[in-house]
């Protein structure tokens, strides 16, 4: 496959960025998409040219370190799907492929497309843990808990992190995301205790930080590489309501 | 009030602005109502005798106040929330958003901006000339209230105005749309069983209430 990358470059957080156009030939469709960022890379580095800085850890999927908004959508052209999953076949031969990096006022860019994600940090930070104390494991019967809300908060905590739900919202706002670790606690036993204390304070965060207000358009859920629901939303609007009337 | 509504949580915003909505639509169906009075072959009476009971009611008095303190913080807090929304992307992406949404959502501070645009001129016809500050298009009443009946058809018998009127029934439309099934979204109430008729509903009422009210000037269009 030949190739047109157009790809966002700022060698620091407050530098003028600005895109800059490669060529990029004889890529196979079978490569992972930052497997064709790699081979880039390669031919930057032996120009004696700086190569892209782009994050990624895993490349399994897992991690949600990988990020990049790939021809307007956080994590290409793909559904359900992180960038290190996505593979060059999605793409056709002669394409442009625009790439930038997350744009959210809470997510500052660090270097080209790594952004600093750790605005999500300092919301989990204020509440998305249970405070239990250490010692042997408690008998796995002794707390009950319905196979539908253990299903439903597994579900939730299927969130990684990436931050493609802030990336796609129109308002960059972080409800899907919060309102996933907001779920997984609140729906068991265990997290309920610090419940209202928990989904105050993250809330509270979410805003401080700068993130935007949901508009209930849902481009969170159509990007969610885990495939959140936008009924966790529904749930911490509700566990918020609860929590400020209690 | 403006500066603490500044400080509520973007949640507490949101919720207010829920419950203000379904609230202003809980009115739209009475006003509707009110409306369709026009229709009758009678030269006003009912829709007279309807308005002046909206006029001269001490409950719809009340409600009156209600009201418009419901428009106005309905619009105050869309325009603030909006404003974070904007800031909180200060550079926006080369390639605009391609992920699958609903369309009418992303348009709810526009057709919003449209509708106030609307309920000025609506002002201007008809409340503004109850309160005396605008002057009557038409001879008054005999009692010197303002005979917002002959007002009425003047208005829709001009095809711009009623066309225009039509226009701006469709924006509501699309901004109804998109309102009810997200206000409940708001207040948390969501559910696998309920939620998808919530949605008929918003589709059904977002159609049927802006059609109702279309329907007054395409009469007085096609039998003036
Ligand atoms: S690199 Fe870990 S999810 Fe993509």
């Amino acid at each position: 496959m030949n190739l047109t990358l157009k790809i966002w470059r700022q060698p620091h957080t407050r530098a003028k960025g600005k895109f800059i156009t490669y060529r990029l030939d004889d890529i196979s469709p079978n490569c992972s998409f930052l497997e064709m960022l790699d081979i880039l890379n390669e031919q930057l580095i032996g120009n004696d040219e700086e190569p892209v800085a782009f994050d990624h850890d895993c490349r399994e999927g897992i991690c949600g370190m990988c990020s990049l908004y790939i021809n307007g959508r956080p994590h290409g052209p793909d559904d359900a799907i992180t960038t290190c999953q996505l593979h060059m076949r999605k793409f056709r031969d002669g394409a442009t492929i625009v790439i930038e990096p997350w744009r959210a006022k809470p997510f500052p860019v660090i270097k080209d497309l790594i952004v600093d994600r750790t605005a999500f940090d300092r919301i989990i930070q204020e509440g998305g843990y249970i405070s239990v104390h250490t010692g042997g494991a408690p008998d796995a019967n002794s707390i009950l808990i319905s196979k539908e809300h253990a299903d439903l908060s597994m579900d939730a905590a299927a969130c990684i992190g990436c931050g493609a739900c802030v990336a796609a919202c129109k308002n960059a706002s972080a409800m899907l995301f919060v309102s996933a670790k907001v779920s997984q606690f609140a729906l068991l036993p265990q997290g309920k205790v610090e419940a209202n204390d928990r989904v105050k304070k993250m809330v509270a965060m979410m805003d401080e930080l700068g993130f935007g207000n949901c508009t209930n358009t849902y481009a969170c859920e159509a990007e969610c590489p885990k495939l959140i629901s936008r009924s966790n939303i529904a749930r911490m609007n509700r566990e918020f309501i609860c929590a400020k009337v209690s | 009030m403006t500066v603490s509504f500044l400080q509520f949580s973007s949640i507490t915003k949101k919720i207010w602005m829920a419950l203000l909505g379904l609230f202003l639509m809980v009115f739209l169906v009475v006003h509707l109502g009110i409306n369709l009075c026009l229709l009758r072959a009678d030269d006003g009476q009912w829709f007279h005798e309807a308005a002046h009971f909206m006029g001269t009611n001490y409950v719809v008095k009340i409600f009156e106040v209600v009201l418009f303190a419901g428009f106005i913080f309905h619009i105050i807090l869309g325009i603030i929330l909006q404003l974070k929304n904007w800031l909180s992307r200060p550079v926006r992406y080369r390639i605009s958003n391609r992920s699958v949404t609903p369309f009418l959502s992303k348009y709810m501070i526009y057709t919003g901006g449209i509708i106030l645009i609307f309920l000025i001129i609506h002002f201007m016809n008809f409340y503004f000339i109850k309160l005396g500050w605008v002057k009557s298009p038409v001879p008054l009443l005999e009692g010197g209230e303002p005979d917002f009946y002959q007002g009425a058809r003047w208005l829709f018998e001009q095809p711009f105005y009623s066309i225009l009127y039509i226009v701006l029934m469709a924006v509501l439309a699309f901004h109804l749309n998109h309102a009810f099934g997200a206000a409940f979204q708001t207040l948390g109430l969501e559910h696998n069983s309920y939620t998808p008729w919530i949605k008929g509903f918003s589709t059904a009422y977002s159609i049927l209430i802006p059609l109702g009210f279309s329907i007054i000037p395409l009469y007085f269009l096609i039998f003036s």
